[in-house]
């Protein structure tokens, strides 16, 4: 499922134009993105959490010529699946 | 600071004044309903800009416990993994 897909099932559910419905959706993702920026993390019960890590400068390698390169200090945002989620997907598997 | 739910109904309360506060908190639980049906279904959400939640299948393997050592097979399992937009990652950077 992508983005516009979602905001069409939402107008649908929620018996809204897509037109709101789709700026529902920016405004939810744009909050979930600002809050990542700003280094702050994200919990939503049943869906999962989002913590961003910080890592120093390192010493890499180019993996295709094997060159030493030096890679800058970023950001990552990385995802946790919470419980619920995590079990229900799972069990849909046997299915 | 952690974001929350509560948050998120907020912020979509305070930027669409047409809604009511009963029909903000809805559309974010709907919103994340709709998401979490696609992965238990098997399908992957791609939120364009932000990012993609993949379900993954995973095969049994053997592991170990890291805590006592022991060996154990760990099963097949079904999985959902992130992976942030460039446009993400561009903005936790900037």
């Amino acid at each position: 499922m992508n983005k516009s897909e979602l905001i069409e099932a939402l107008a649908e559910k929620m018996q809204l134009p897509v037109r709101e419905a789709a700026s529902i959706t920016n405004t939810i993702i744009d909050t979930m993105s600002d809050a990542l920026a700003q280094g702050d993390s994200i919990e939503i019960r049943g869906f999962g959490s989002f913590v961003v890590k910080e890592y120093d400068s390192y010493i890499g390698r180019n993996p295709k010529t094997g060159e030493k390169i030096k890679v800058a200090p970023k950001k990552l945002p990385f995802f946790k699946v919470g419980k619920d989620l995590r079990e229900r997907v799972n069990e849909n598997r046997k299915k | 600071m952690t974001l929350t739910k509560a948050n998120l109904i907020g912020q979509v309360y305070k930027k669409h004044p047409t809604l009511t506060k009963a029909q903000a908190t809805e559309s974010v639980e709907t919103f994340l309903a709709l998401a979490k049906e696609s992965l238990i279904g098997g399908e992957d959400l791609l939120l364009s800009g932000f990012g993609k939640f993949n379900v993954k299948d995973k095969k049994s393997r053997r592991g170990r416990n890291p805590q006592t050592g022991n060996e154990l097979i760990l099963e097949a399992r079904r999985v959902v993994t992130f992976k942030p937009s460039g446009i993400l990652r561009a903005k936790i950077n900037k």
